[in-house]
């Protein structure tokens, strides 16, 4: 192992800790700058706004007290709450007071993963190859016609493009489900049906969150390909007679398409912020659904569980990316 | 080299120099001027609730119909942009601002600063934003539109922070720096007056690109129902149609208006953005 290479394992490793520093932080923090007890003022809260009046205020305060031990000094608040999470326990759901909030994330987890998986590589995938296309000499026209208009659409937030999608596709055509991740009657099991359920519920969250990002990827890959096209390892192989669709894809689009991988764990971060409210336009069962359902509901400890989730979840999948990067691109291995 | 010299961003997106500029100025330029026209014309009290009769569709007293809870469709929009666009140009200042002076500090500097500065951004850059967001201005018992601009602002200040130190960096090496040293002038009078004049182009250009990223989230916000609930803004519209199931409920007019003129913001915005890149930044303009 090189120098180099240790010493970009050192600030990726620095990079990651703080980051979920940050974020462990910060949810402590804050909500602590408010005079009074963050329990105390949640739950005033709640009961303001009528949602409480279900359950016995005193006792879940009481329980909160107890648990987090809120008269202790502010830093031995701290480490307890380091010391909670190392357990997985992020607290109790006060809106569906006893469930776990480990246990509302970990339901609503799958959904959320598999939606934006699907939709960001799709997006990236087809993107990048249009970008590559349009940059490319001979562009057909379709494709110089269709491009631009994506990426002016993808200035555009995806969650509005979401709400489009709703009224063209599900309340005006009918075609598919406006809302919710599977029927409200399906049992789910592990059939067919379910899946094709599950398939049809996912078709527009996914096209709005493809089609917004489509264009991003299109403008990259586009310029990262007219770089790679000035090389002398392009002209020297349409010099050897290559075909042009083998110079497209093994010396054009092999060499444009690294930058893209740092450009996607990059942009990570924007897409899960949009996903979160193609979710709540959807209804559809995931983590930003939970995460509005608490916002409304000043459902505290979910809010808090949900961020930390969202946050540490996309700090360590980029972790991973940057480390796969080395071994994908040999340049910067040496 | 031939091949990259025939290759032209096709269409009306920008084949001549500064048409995507001028596209994108005039798009901002007419919803700027409607935002500071509008509100002379059109009285505010028709844009709050209970003020006209509910749910009519566009056509006859209402042109652009009223929401179901009697607000005059056309007086919100008018009232509820410039709002908007005020989060955004304050978020823009405040976050470009900081990043800038962060990006100048860390890149003329070096050092330990530079190594704290860029970590820092660097790891703020891939959280989701609107994770930590939502954690702060859930917990803002008055939220106004100020609050939630600076709120914002918070968290846009990285990108420009990059942009400006790479800058800085590749500037500090030229010619006129070095003579500019050997005549005496301080590392704080060489910022200055070196270095920053050089770095201006890219600050205005990460100042839009804020501006556009913090109107983003400040949408994002209000669209989950944490902006200022009080005030008309176009996300606050967004929350409240998808609150009464606007979409499903087929008031398509209630929903419309808003992705309309957000759409035209941040199209305006983008167009602004690309053709300033390739203004500031000459060589990616003969390269594409």
């Amino acid at each position: 192992m090189s120098s180099d290479l240790a010493s970009y394992l050192a600030k990726r490793i620095t990079q990651l800790f703080l980051v979920i520093f940050i974020a462990v932080s910060v949810n402590f923090i804050i909500p602590r700058l408010l005079p009074g007890d963050p329990v105390a003022t949640a739950l005033a809260r709640l009961q303001t706004s009528g949602s409480g009046q279900t359950m016995d205020i005193q006792a879940v305060s009481d329980a909160y007290r107890a648990r987090y031990g809120l008269d202790q000094p502010l830093w031995n608040q701290y480490l307890n709450y380091w010391a909670d999470l190392f357990r997985l326990d992020l607290g109790v759901s006060f809106a569906n007071f006893p469930e776990k909030v480990t246990v509302m994330i970990a339901n609503a987890l799958p959904w959320s993963v598999g939606l934006l998986a699907t939709a960001t590589l799709l997006s990236f995938f087809i993107g990048s190859f249009l970008g590559g296309r349009l940059a490319w000499p001979g562009a057909g026209r379709g494709i110089r016609a269709l491009v631009p208009g994506l990426m002016v659409l993808s200035a555009i937030p995806f969650y509005l493009l979401a709400i489009i999608m709703v009224y063209i596709f599900a309340v005006e055509l009918r075609w598919l489900p406006p809302a919710g991740g599977v029927e409200t009657t399906r049992i789910m099991r592990l059939d067919w049906a379910t899946a094709q359920d599950i398939l049809r519920h996912a078709v527009l969250p996914c096209l709005s969150i493809a089609i917004g990002n489509i264009g991003f990827w299109a403008l990259g890959m586009r310029s990262q390909m007219v770089s790679v096209l000035g090389e002398d390892y392009i002209t020297f192989a349409e010099a050897k007679g290559l075909s042009p669709g083998r110079v497209f894809f093994w010396y054009g689009i092999r060499n444009a398409f690294l930058p893209q991988i740092t450009a996607l764990a990059l942009n990570l971060g924007a897409v899960v912020s949009g996903a979160v409210l193609v979710e709540v336009i959807f209804n559809y069962p995931g983590l930003g659904s939970l995460l509005y359902v608490a916002i409304r509901g000043q459902d505290y400890f979910v809010i808090q569980g949900v961020v930390l989730v969202l946050i540490v979840t996309l700090a360590v999948m980029l972790f991973i990316v940057d480390l796969i990067y080395p071994l994908l691109d040999p340049r910067i291995r040496r | 080299m031939t091949i990259a010299l025939k290759t032209r961003l096709p269409g009306g997106l920008g084949s001549r120099l500064g048409g995507t500029l001028i596209a994108g100025l005039s798009i901002l330029g007419v919803i700027a001027f409607f935002s500071i026209i509008g509100p002379f014309f059109v009285d505010e009290v028709l844009a709050q609730v209970g003020s006209v009769r509910p749910r009519q569709p566009p056509g006859g007293d209402f042109p652009l119909g009223s929401d179901a809870q009697g607000r005059d469709m056309l007086a919100l929009m008018v009232h509820a942009t410039p709002n908007t666009l005020k989060m955004g140009l304050i978020a823009g200042v405040i976050g470009g601002g900081l990043g800038s002076i962060l990006g100048l500090i860390a890149g003329q500097f070096g050092g330990w600063i530079d190594a704290v500065i860029s970590v820092i951004s660097d790891s703020l850059m891939t959280v989701p934003a609107i994770a930590i967001l939502v954690v702060i201005a859930g917990n803002i018992e008055e939220m106004s539109t100020s609050v939630m601009a600076v709120v914002v602002a918070s968290l846009s200040w990285m990108f420009t922070t990059r942009t400006v130190r790479a800058q800085v960096l590749s500037i500090r090496e030229r010619g006129y720096i070095e003579v500019a040293r050997v005549n005496g002038e301080g590392p704080l009078e060489i910022l200055f007056r070196e270095v920053m004049p050089n770095v201006m182009p890219y600050i205005v250009a990460s100042f839009v690109g804020t501006s556009s990223a913090a109107i983003l989230a400040i949408i994002g916000l209000e669209a989950l129902g944490l902006g200022a609930q009080n005030e008309m803004t176009l996300g606050n519209t967004i929350y409240w149609a998808q609150q009464s199931s606007a979409v499903l409920r087929g008031f398509w007019w209630w929903w419309a208006p808003p992705i309309v003129v957000i759409a035209m913001i941040f199209v305006g915005l983008f167009l602004t953005s690309v053709g300033f890149d390739r203004f500031a930044n000459p060589r990616l303009g003969r390269r594409a």
